[in-house]
């Protein structure tokens, strides 16, 4: 024995002091706080951001901040211009601007935000099911969703509303019949990709069941596209909800949407042009805000990511 | 290829079955008839013309019969517009439908690519932002309020245009403006954003490297790259103007054929209902073909044999 | 890879080789309607107005709409025509003897009629022409309108099949080349005022060869005083004066332009900027809350007629609490009528209490001058009392919300909205609108699945029976459920004499009944607005509204 081997003795406990962890310089930052880091210097974005929420918060409460109630006719005081008694003017029934605009953006928004949610849901799955699969699932959904794109989406949405009587949950409806098809396609795309990444091999051979690695590992990273994708479809749903006013199926009176209101100002546009002007300046600020928050998301999310 | 274009055009003919066979029961579903109005005929006619019309067939000899003429392409006479056939209805409508959306795609593309490459080539500089705000607001203004403004501005108040009809080549100019407002913006963000890419990668550093001049960067290397993408969104795009452009239609006073859709969903002309959905879905239908096969040429990495997502 | 994208400028070149395409495939405007200023100026007769849409038919036998009649008015002439005050004056017929027990008409038609192309007018086709509208078997559809021609006898039962009836037992035939002679079942005295109507004009018998004759301006041939030259499918038509007219100097207008432009805003604008020289109804629209404005500045142009029709809310009285009376009276009493029509519909209309419009014919003079509508008052007080009696008298403790429906329609909203609102501050009664798509809407109604819908009347005729019967129990109109023996006796009655006096009491006393039941509120009676261009002289809109252009002419300002 004569090769020096290592005994016991040559080793000596830490003391407490020396205990120390290796040294962290910088802190490890998550792809979410990067993102939000990124977003954070985006001023545009932020901007959007801020003016986004205050709308939402007007959309709430600014119908209760009028004096007077959306739906309360008022005869004797018509199509009265912005005063300090109605602050957005009356409309063609003497009923309060102020209120009904934005009771309108609250419906609008609600339209945008039920329908996104119902594209991201259905699309999600969908699409995550066609990624994953891939093969005859994949063949058999893909073809499904290719008729159903096919066909002229104004004849699905006027005729469902026809059957169904419009109302809130009939345009929503009608407007989410083809719209998660876009999203399915984009998440079916990005699983696509992933799905042959190392660390999902990786899951599968520690035995983690689909749905696992599908909402554990690959959903999560194509939430980047997920979320752009949202933010363009809430703008689109009011666009399109905007459209059925302008052909009279849109919401139904005494309730309004900022369309139905705009287009309901259309005809008197040079006569009484306030009451244009504020639901249409604010749906096009509402669309903005959105399209540049959106961009500005997806910088964050990933820079890379240009579609 | 050709085994790919077989298999596509199969596909499209089942899908126009299946869409065939559910717009027919979903417009079946609608309550009411082609005769009714506010005043109703005697119950006797009402129910002759039912019989001549077939609308007294159990609903499954109805559709039968609809399928065994669509197999002749006989889509039949509308049933409000008397004597005249569906197929003379889209042909009439569409034309002007075509026109406009073709002009619109066209300024679309010029007036987007112009603006989009104005914002990359000034990158983070004044016109970039300036140029991205246009874009940003021209999705942002509903369709409708764009046409209402520019007709009142250049039709009523300035009076250079006329406010509706196509009469006149002119004409035309107010009606394609504000179709192609939507498109122009995306397709400026689009070009945009990847001419921004195109302009860091290899190549155009190579080129550049060679000593061409940056007016032929510009045009042989980078702009055909960043191209790319706008072309394969203008299949899409291009079938979505002209079977979409209704409002503008009826704002200014054209007779396309989304105003004939539209009514003669409200008028229950069963006959046209459906040979305007088919036609509108196999314009969809062949959009997306092309765009497919565009892209294959375009790049070479996607096999046609499956598409990469 | 760069040479790949070549593809990407091909496609965009492909787009442009097909832009000059569709260019190429323009119509060309030959009528130069663009050109309204320069040339124009000197000579300027051409009349322009819109139709809003692409008329459906130009067939007589078809004709059921306000569009296609306004063309049809301008191209066909009946046996007679209106005048300015809705009188039946000579037309195709020179003059028509009435047999003493009002059955039997002759005509004695002019010897100068002829058709566009030349050939004379003939008994003979207005005998065709009258059949192929009774023919049930008339391709590719029967005529909806056939019962405008029930009257005659034996029309009815050929037109349903029945009792074996053939076409050669219509009792309409030609005497002679320029001799009518029709049998009626009953007198009808206004049988005359139908002579005018589309159903009733004549048709050229080249078309019974040709299914689709209507369609083509080169086979439509007509006898009135225009005749049409142009039809640019879905844009526009042009009619140029008929040089065969029998009066063609007295057919002024050099061109009668109809656009198709379906957008009340638009039509306007058009009208603004010298495009149209007539703007709203009957076949257009004028944005109705431009009204105001218009009013103040084109004083000269904005003109309003009232057009013999009738909006009114029905009620379903098969369906609690519509059944009970009371509560139908409470409803009706407490409406502000002047407040709809001021307020809202802001178009002239009348506040209506009865359910014949002004404008129609009484023994006379106008029925509503000579029987007031006076019938109930609005009084809210007592609209409370009888609202809490029938309530009682029901078993309910609160008036449940009543559904009140209307068509998808920006004025059928608000007056809907101001109803509602109405009900609710004069009654306390909550009110959920329900806007229904056309067609559900009619659906609706004639299958009685509704609570309280809009209604709406206009004229056929010019006799209160054109409103009247619609309330008949047997009526296919009535679809509130309504019937009542005395109501269909006094209809009875009415039908069977030819004594104005008689005729019109049973009227009246039918309408009383009808409007003291409230199985229908009426709100007000129609009128029409609409702009015409100063100079233009001898351009009417007759007693129910519809556009008479055909001894129109310009004299300048």
């Amino acid at each position: 024995m004569s090769e020096h081997s290592l005994q016991r003795e040559d080793f000596a406990k830490l003391s407490k002091e020396e205990k120390v962890p290796e040294v962290v310089v910088r802190e490890s930052i998550s792809a979410w706080k990067d993102a939000w880091f990124r977003l954070r210097s985006n001023k545009m974005a932020m901007v959007s951001l801020i003016v986004l929420v205050l709308i939402v918060i007007m959309a709430i409460i600014g119908q209760w901040i009028s004096p007077h109630d959306y739906s309360t006719n008022d005869l004797s005081a018509t199509n009265q211009k912005p005063s300090s008694d109605h602050w957005f003017g009356t409309d063609a029934l003497g009923r309060d601007m102020f209120a009904r605009t934005w009771m309108g953006a609250g419906i609008s928004l609600q339209v945008g935000i039920y329908a996104a949610l119902v594209d991201l849901f259905v699309g999600v799955i969908i699409g995550g099911i066609m990624g994953y699969y891939g093969g005859k699932v994949d063949e058999v959904l893909n073809r499904f969703c290719e008729i159903l794109y096919s066909i002229p989406s104004l004849l699905v949405v006027i005729l469902l509303i026809v059957v169904l009587e419009p109302s809130m949950f009939t345009i929503i409806l009608a407007l989410s019949i083809t719209g998660w098809i876009n999203m399915a396609w984009i998440v079916r795309g990005q699983i696509m990709q992933l799905k042959n990444q190392e660390y999902v091999l990786a899951a599968r051979s520690l035995g983690a069941s689909p749905a696992r690695i599908m909402f554990k590992h690959l959903v999560p990273n194509a939430i980047g596209a997920i979320i752009v994708t949202i933010t363009m479809t809430v703008p689109s749903a009011i666009f399109a909800e905007a459209f059925l006013s302008f052909l009279g199926l849109g919401v139904q009176s005494p309730a309004a949407s900022l369309g139905t209101l705009i287009n309901d100002a259309l005809k008197a546009m040079t006569i009484y042009p306030w009451r244009m002007i504020f639901p249409a300046v604010l749906i096009s600020l509402t669309m903005l805000c959105f399209n540049i928050f959106g961009d500005g998301l997806r910088d964050a999310l990933d820079p890379k990511m240009k579609k | 290829m050709v085994r790919y274009v077989l298999q596509k055009l199969l596909f499209m003919i089942i899908s126009i079955f299946v869409l065939a066979s559910a717009t027919f029961f979903l417009m079946k579903a609608i309550p009411g008839n082609p005769f009714q109005s506010e005043k109703n005929v005697p119950p006797a006619i009402q129910e002759r013309l039912n019989e001549q019309y077939g609308l007294n067939d159990p609903l499954g000899v109805q559709y039968l019969h609809y399928m065994n003429n669509l197999l002749h392409f006989d889509l039949g006479l509308s049933m409000k517009q008397q004597y005249t056939s569906v197929v003379d209805v889209i042909k009439n409508g569409f034309i002007y439908s075509l026109q406009l959306g073709i002009f619109a795609i066209i300024l679309a593309i010029a007036a987007g690519i112009v603006l989009g490459l104005i914002a990359a080539l000034n990158h983070r500089k004044f016109l970039d932002a300036f140029t991205i705000f246009l874009a940003v607001l021209g999705v942002s203004i509903p369709n409708f309020v764009v046409a209402a403004g520019l007709q009142y501005v250049f039709g009523v108040k300035l009076g250079w245009l006329s406010v509706a009809g196509l009469n006149d080549p002119t004409d035309f100019i107010l009606p394609v403006v504000a179709l192609s407002f939507l498109p122009a913006a995306f397709i400026a963000r689009l070009t945009r954003s990847s001419m921004l890419e195109v302009l860091t990668a290899d190549y155009i550093k190579t080129a550049r490297a060679k000593g061409l001049s940056g007016r032929i960067i510009l045009i042989r290397h980078a702009l055909r790259n960043a191209i790319l993408p706008v072309v394969t969104y203008v299949g899409p795009m291009t079938a979505n103007i002209i079977t979409g452009s209704v409002i503008i239609e009826q704002i200014f006073g054209i007779g396309g054929l989304g105003k004939s859709f539209v009514n003669s969903i409200t008028n229950r002309d069963y006959t046209l209902i459906m040979g305007v959905t088919l036609f509108y879905a196999v314009i969809l239908m062949l959009a997306r073909f092309l765009t497919d096969i565009a892209y294959g040429l375009v790049d070479p990495r996607i096999k046609l044999s499956r598409k990469g997502g | 890879m760069l040479k790949k994208n070549k593809h990407g400028f091909k496609l965009v070149s492909l787009l442009l080789v097909l832009a000059i395409i569709a260019v190429g495939c323009t119509p060309k405007n030959e009528t130069g309607n663009s050109g309204n200023g320069g040339e124009a100026a000197a000579g300027k007769k051409e009349f322009r107005m819109n139709l809003s849409e692409q008329p459906p038919t130009l067939d007589p036998a078809q004709v059921q709409d306000q569009v296609s009649a306004t063309v049809l008015n301008g191209i066909y002439e009946g046996l007679l025509r209106k005048d300015e005050k809705g009188n039946d004056v000579a037309g195709i017929a020179k003059d028509w003897k009435i047999s003493d027990d009002g059955l039997t008409y002759t005509f004695n038609l002019r010897d100068d009629a002829k058709w566009s192309n030349g050939d004379p007018v003939t008994a003979n086709d207005f005998v065709f022409a009258w059949k192929r509208v009774l023919d049930p078997n008339l391709k590719p559809a029967a005529a909806a309108y056939a019962y405008q021609l029930y009257y005659i006898k034996n029309a009815e039962k050929y037109n349903t099949g029945a009792d074996g009836v053939t076409a050669d037992d219509v009792a309409v035939k030609a005497v002679d080349e320029h001799t009518l002679e029709v049998t009626l079942n009953s007198p009808t005295p206004y049988f005359l005022s139908l002579m005018s109507f589309t159903t009733y004009f004549p048709v050229h018998q080249s078309v019974k060869d040709n299914e689709a004759w209507a369609t083509d301006v080169k086979s439509i041939i007509t006898n009135g005083s225009f005749k049409m030259t142009d039809w640019k499918k879905n844009t526009s038509i042009t009619l140029a004066p008929n040089e065969n007219y029998y009066a063609k100097d007295d057919v002024k207008l050099s061109k009668v332009f109809f656009t198709m432009v379906n957008d009340s805003g638009t039509e306007l604008s058009m009208y603004q900027t010298d495009k149209l020289d007539y703007a709203g109804m009957p076949t257009g629209l004028i944005p109705t809350e431009q009204f105001e404005t218009l009013k103040k500045s084109n004083p000269d142009e904005f003109k309003v007629k009232g057009t013999a029709s009738i909006y009114y809310y029905m009620f379903n009285t098969k369906q609690a609490p519509f059944n009970n009376e009371k509560i139908r009276q409470a409803l009706s009493m407490a409406i502000s009528r002047q407040d709809i029509t001021d307020k809202i519909a802001l178009g002239g209309e009348k506040p209506a209490f009865g359910f014949v419009p002004p404008g129609i014919k009484g023994e006379k003079e106008d029925f509503r001058a000579e029987v007031s509508d006076a019938y109930f008052t609005e009084d809210i007080e007592a609209a409370k009392k009888l609202l809490a009696e029938g309530l009682q008298e029901l078993g309910l403790s609160k008036m449940p919300t009543v559904k009140l429906a209307y068509n998808t329609n920006d004025k059928h909203q608000k007056i809907a909205e101001a109803i509602a609102a109405m009900w609710k501050t004069n009654l306390g009664v909550d009110t959920s609108i329900e806007n229904q798509e056309w067609g559900v809407f009619i659906d609706n109604r004639n299958r009685l699945n509704y609570e309280v819908a809009r209604g709406g009347n206009g004229a056929d005729y010019n006799d209160p029976m054109t409103f009247i019967d619609l309330y008949t129990s047997k009526s296919g109109n009535n679809n509130t459920g309504f019937a009542s023996k005395e109501y269909d006796d006094m209809v009875k009655k009415a039908y069977a004499t030819d004594n104005q006096k008689e005729r019109m009491e049973a009227m009246a006393r039918a309408e009383k009944i009808l409007i003291d039941s409230r199985a229908v509120a009426p709100l007000f009676y129609y009128s029409s607005v609409y702009m015409i261009k100063p100079g233009f002289e001898g351009i009417f809109m007759d007693y129910k509204g519809d556009i008479d252009y055909n001894r129109g002419s310009y004299v300048g300002k």
